[in-house]
């Protein structure tokens, strides 16, 4: 039954890790503002540039 | 107006499907108007970080309010090849911009921005006292105290649940985990409230944070003492419970906080309006729609809502209101006339230099109101009660303890911290605060704007209202004019209507309109004397409009609202008003009678005398030919006989008894009328309901008593079993924080219900 403080410890020891989170992304300024990045990964952007045929860059990745 | 209701609705998407270039729909922006941003000085108070390349700028867009708008900002680099990134933060309707020196600046960005339809706010105000950053300690410690509470509630399990008493080793391991566990919370977490204790101690009394303080120290020293003695369990969980959950009650407690006040400060309305000068006309704009560069015609006796550029007119200058000094300032063509002050002559023309500042004039009027009475009015026997609060639980808390040691020793300590714990006199300081509040929000929406808390109480507590009839029970608007007597040349109409642009008083303003001539001829040596009518010279001309006695020196009984008008000391002629009383007026007077007395005092001759008998009906007082001092010693003797009397009035020339009422209101109708004397402005239009404002105020009282109560009976319930010694610590830290959950919410809910049963 001893082994429980390992147990005892390990879980104190990970429970701290996520202290440590919260308190970093508290810091970070990531709960500021919580509309935002929500909606931010909703935008498209514009449609790509065609590809020229021509070009060095592309190639397909399967023929 | 239909730009408007586009901005307001659609601009988002609007905008949105012509990201494309090419297609010009935006907003012009007028050159001059972000030209300002071009100096160092002033950039420099906006620029957050800048080097050789780059610039950071934080712009405050308060249209800001969908994610079309977070669309439409982030993408901002399309539009200009200058800026590199734009970041939205919503919840605080800021923008950050980092933009290359080289390609583009500061003031080029804020003209993007207005010319998409996001007007950046800049208000140098504001600027002087950098925004807070929001205090982030709080929830670290609300984090620990978390983290250490339910760590600790893990750990008690074994305790609780009959851990083998032969198994001494692992208790006592379990036991200094707790221990362990609860240091960081009673050194840093319940940091707020030792700090608080002190700081009242040092000012020699004790404040609610005294006994929290007390009590967390106490469960600690008792709980170690156990565990170093090997005596028992301790009390950790309790301890870190009651820190844990009275911080998470004062952090949604001052999140409310500021969100009602910042809601005042920035939204709240200030019903003003100004003459705007827009190509020869003049146009009433409410203050949040007064631009930069806008031209201003401030007549005599009307408030500077902001800081401007005299263009044109002799300005003099009354800074009673921001000084206190009432010696009229001169000041020429092309000075700077600072807001707050009051212009005391012939009409003056104003550039809008800077932003209106709605939370500035507040500031003034309640500052003014300190000014004025000397000294703060008595506070409320809720603030009395609860500066004895903690004396009052203190004693008992002794008398307990004297008890149990005396009886059952055991008993001493449950009863001791969970009596500590559980008497709260949080709730009878919020309910009053947040009740105040949301009246004062709900009332501000609609149009109904209060100077402070302390005016909700006046107005609940008065019994005899009286009306001044111009301005108030009239429209201003709406007058039919007639004109008899002999033939006004066109170059005297030009003289009357310039001489009339000068006053604010309603009868002026209606015959400038309704004579119809624009001309703006100088005017000289303008007086205006209250009750009686104004006077100046007019190309050399002394006109004179007003009564007969102020124009000719005779006196004569008039029939009818009569202005007369003479030239050079000639009497010309008259011209009959006709009045137009409001609409809802009977229905009003109908509605209060069953409460109130109601009185009608008015400066006119009594030949209105059976048309307004008609409208306010039997059993109303109507006084005539009132002047000013007879209106303030009408209010005198009303208070003499016992009322407590509520003032409706213009604020023109009755502001002495304004002032003297115990709740003094001025109706603004598309006016500038403000006048310092008053303690609360309503919109004309929102004159009707005003039998419901004041329903709203009583019921604002007796929301505050019903939770007070409410909370006394928590206490006295939980002492109960406190003392008793059968209420564990840990139930009490878990009922302290919800019963101040429990009012706050009556608070809201009850005023947002009764509000809303008002349809307010």
């Amino acid at each position: 039954m001893s082994v429980i403080i390992i147990l005892l410890i390990a879980s104190i020891a990970v429970a701290g890790i996520f202290l440590g989170a919260f308190l970093w992304s508290v810091k970070s300024g990531q709960f500021e503002d919580d509309y935002s990045p929500a909606s931010r990964i909703l935008f498209d952007d514009g449609p790509s540039p065609p590809i020229d045929p021509g070009s060095k860059k592309q190639t397909p990745i399967c023929k | 107006m239909v730009y408007e209701i586009i901005n307001q609705n659609d601009l988002c998407k609007y905008y949105d499907l012509n990201l494309n270039p090419g297609v010009n729909q935006r907003v012009t922006v007028r050159p001059d108007k972000f030209s300002f941003l071009d100096d160092k000085v002033i950039s420099q108070r906006l620029i957050t970080f800048k080097d050789e390349q780059q610039t950071h700028v934080t712009f405050y867009l308060p249209q800001i309010h969908c994610s079309s708008c977070l669309y439409l900002l982030e993408n901002l680099y399309k539009f200009d090849e200058g800026i590199i990134s734009s970041k939205v933060n919503f919840t605080r309707k800021e923008v950050e911009i980092v933009y290359l020196n080289s390609l583009t600046s500061l003031r080029k960005t804020a003209e993007l921005l207005t010319s998409i339809g996001y007007e950046p706010y800049i208000s140098l105000n504001d600027l002087k006292e950098k925004r807070p950053p929001i205090d982030k300690s709080m929830i670290y410690r609300l984090g620990v105290a978390g983290f250490c509470f339910g760590n600790i509630m893990l750990m008690s399990f074994p305790e609780y649940l009959g851990i083998d008493v032969s198994e001494v080793g692992l208790r006592a391991i379990f036991r200094w985990a707790n221990f362990m566990l609860a240091i960081p919370v009673l050194l840093y977490s319940a940091m707020p409230f030792y700090e608080s204790a002190v700081k009242s101690l040092k000012r020699k009394f004790l404040n609610i944070d005294a006994p929290i303080a007390v009590a967390i120290i106490i469960t600690f020293i008792r709980s170690a003492y156990e565990v170093l003695w090997a005596r028992g369990g301790g009390y950790f969980d309790s301890m870190t419970g009651i820190v844990f959950f009275m911080l998470a009650g004062r952090i949604l407690q001052d999140k409310t906080y500021r969100q009602l006040s910042f809601e005042r400060d920035y939204t709240s309305y200030f019903p003003i309006a100004v003459s705007v000068v827009k190509e020869n006309k003049e146009i009433p704009t409410m203050l949040p729609d007064l631009k930069m560069g806008d031209t201003l015609l401030i007549h005599n006796e009307e408030l500077i809502p902001v800081d401007g550029i005299l263009t044109r007119g002799k300005a003099f200058i009354d800074y009673s209101f921001v000084t206190g000094e009432s010696l009229p300032v001169p000041k020429g063509v092309g000075e700077i006339v600072y807001a707050g002050g009051k212009q005391t002559g012939a009409g003056i023309e104003l550039l809008v230099i800077k932003e209106v500042t709605n939370s500035y004039l507040t500031k003034l009027w309640s500052r003014d109101e300190v000014r004025q009475t000397g000294q703060k009015k008595s506070s409320s026997f809720v603030d009395g009660l609860a500066r004895h609060f903690s004396y009052i639980l203190f004693s008992l808390v002794i008398i307990t303890a004297v008890y149990w040691w005396l009886n059952d020793t055991s008993k001493i300590w449950a009863a001791v911290t969970a009596m500590l714990i559980i008497a709260c006199p949080c709730a009878l300081l919020l309910s009053n605060t947040f009740t105040n509040g949301n009246v004062l929000r709900i009332l501000g929406r609609n149009h109904f704007y209060l100077r402070n808390a302390q005016v909700i109480e006046s107005i609940a507590s008065s019994d005899h209202i009286v009306f001044d009839k111009t301005g108030t029970l009239t429209s201003a608007r709406e007058y039919d004019i007639s004109y008899k007597g002999r033939t006004l040349s066109s170059k005297q109409e030009k003289q009357i209507v310039s001489l009339a642009a000068c006053s604010s008083h309603p009868l002026s303003r209606a015959l400038a309109s309704n004579v119809g001539k624009d001309a703006k001829l100088t005017v000289t040596s303008f007086r205006e004397i209250a009750g009686q009518g104004i006077e100046g010279f007019v190309n050399n001309v002394l006109v004179r409009l007003g009564s007969y006695e102020f124009v000719t020196g005779g006196r004569q009984v008039a029939t009818g609202t009569v202005i007369y008008v003479g030239f050079d000391n000639i009497l010309w002629g008259m011209y009959n008003f006709k009045n137009h009383y409001r609409r809802s007026v009977p229905l009003l007077f109908t509605r209060l009678k069953h409460t109130y007395k109601l009185s009608v005092i008015s400066g006119d001759n009594n030949s209105e005398a059976e048309a307004l008998r008609k409208i306010a009906g039997a059993g109303v007082d109507i006084q005539f030919r009132q002047r000013p001092e007879d209106k303030l010693r009408y209010i005198c003797s009303l208070q003499k006989t016992g009322s407590r009397v509520m003032m409706i009035g213009d604020g023109l020339n009755d502001a002495g008894a304004l002032k003297q009422s115990d709740a003094g209101i001025a109706v603004a109708d598309e006016t500038n009328s403000f006048t310092p004397a008053s303690d609360a402005i309503i919109d004309a239009g929102q004159l009707s309901k005003l039998d419901r404002f004041i329903y709203l105020c009583k019921a604002n009282k007796k929301i505050v008593i019903a939770s007070f109560i409410l909370s006394v009976l928590y206490n006295l319930i939980g002492l109960f079993f406190a003392v008793q010694g059968t209420l564990s610590p840990l139930i009490a830290a878990i009922l302290m924080p919800s019963s101040s959950l429990s009012i706050l919410l009556i608070t809201f809910g009850c005023s947002n219900l009764i509000a809303r049963s008002l349809k307010l």
